[in-house]
């Protein structure tokens, strides 16, 4: 399992400002977002989320390590 | 030089324009977002700006570190503030000085169209109705105009 953080929107809608997700050695960010969408908070969160690895964006083949630093990204809005 | 940060004081443009501004530049170009009172026909009465901050500090750095490879001589700095904010208030700095002013101009633009594409900074607006929603650009036409 990992903890995936949340931010703005989407943590209003889950009411949490993470989730626990599984995640397995070498998975890659595809299936960390399949998992996502098993969780029973999913129907909140969009299907496909932007996802942040070690502070920087990630692409869905993007290999996780179970200590690395996950955050799904709300459509930005700075400025 | 250059430098970036997230910030949750109010910014200074006098502050920004002195700390890139040199003798051996000719040219510096400031922008500065500012809180409107209106989003999509709705009067706003202030936003509440919120960050991912430590990714968002990285996300700055790498766009500061693109402009100064994009535009060789450059100085710039980026401040990007977080925390309630009123009408007028400044949300976002950019100063950019260069030896021309093309760059100068250039690179300002650069570095705001890339902040708001990237750095994960989210906008809360509160409506005079008393109402408050999410700033969400990728369904609203009037923010991806703006």
């Amino acid at each position: 399992m990992v903890t995936v953080q949340l931010f703005a929107s989407y943590a209003e809608l889950v009411g949490s400002p993470n989730i626990e997700v599984q995640l397995a050695q070498g998975d890659r960010v595809s299936d960390l977002l399949r998992n996502v969408r098993a969780l029973p908070v999913a129907s909140r969160l969009p299907a496909t989320p932007r996802v942040a690895v070690n502070r920087a964006f990630a692409t869905d083949d993007t290999v996780l390590e179970l200590s690395d630093e996950i955050a799904l990204i709300p459509p930005v809005a700075g400025g | 030089m250059s430098r970036s940060a997230i910030v949750a004081r109010p910014i200074d443009p006098g502050a920004l324009f002195t700390e890139v501004s040199s003798i051996g530049c000719g040219a510096v170009s400031l922008f500065f977002g500012t809180v409107r009172d209106t989003s999509d026909g709705q009067g706003v009465t202030g936003i509440d700006y919120t960050a991912y901050a430590a990714m968002a500090e990285a996300e700055l750095g790498r766009i500061v570190a693109e402009a100064v490879q994009r535009f060789t001589g450059l100085s710039v700095v980026v401040e990007h503030r977080v925390g309630v904010l009123g009408l007028g208030e400044i949300s976002v700095g950019i100063a950019a000085a260069h030896q021309h002013r093309a760059p100068a101009l250039d690179a300002v633009r650069y570095v705001i169209e890339e902040v708001k594409k990237r750095v994960p900074v989210w906008k809360l607006e509160h409506y005079t109705g008393g109402t408050r929603s999410w700033v969400d650009p990728t369904s609203r036409h009037s923010e991806v105009r703006a």
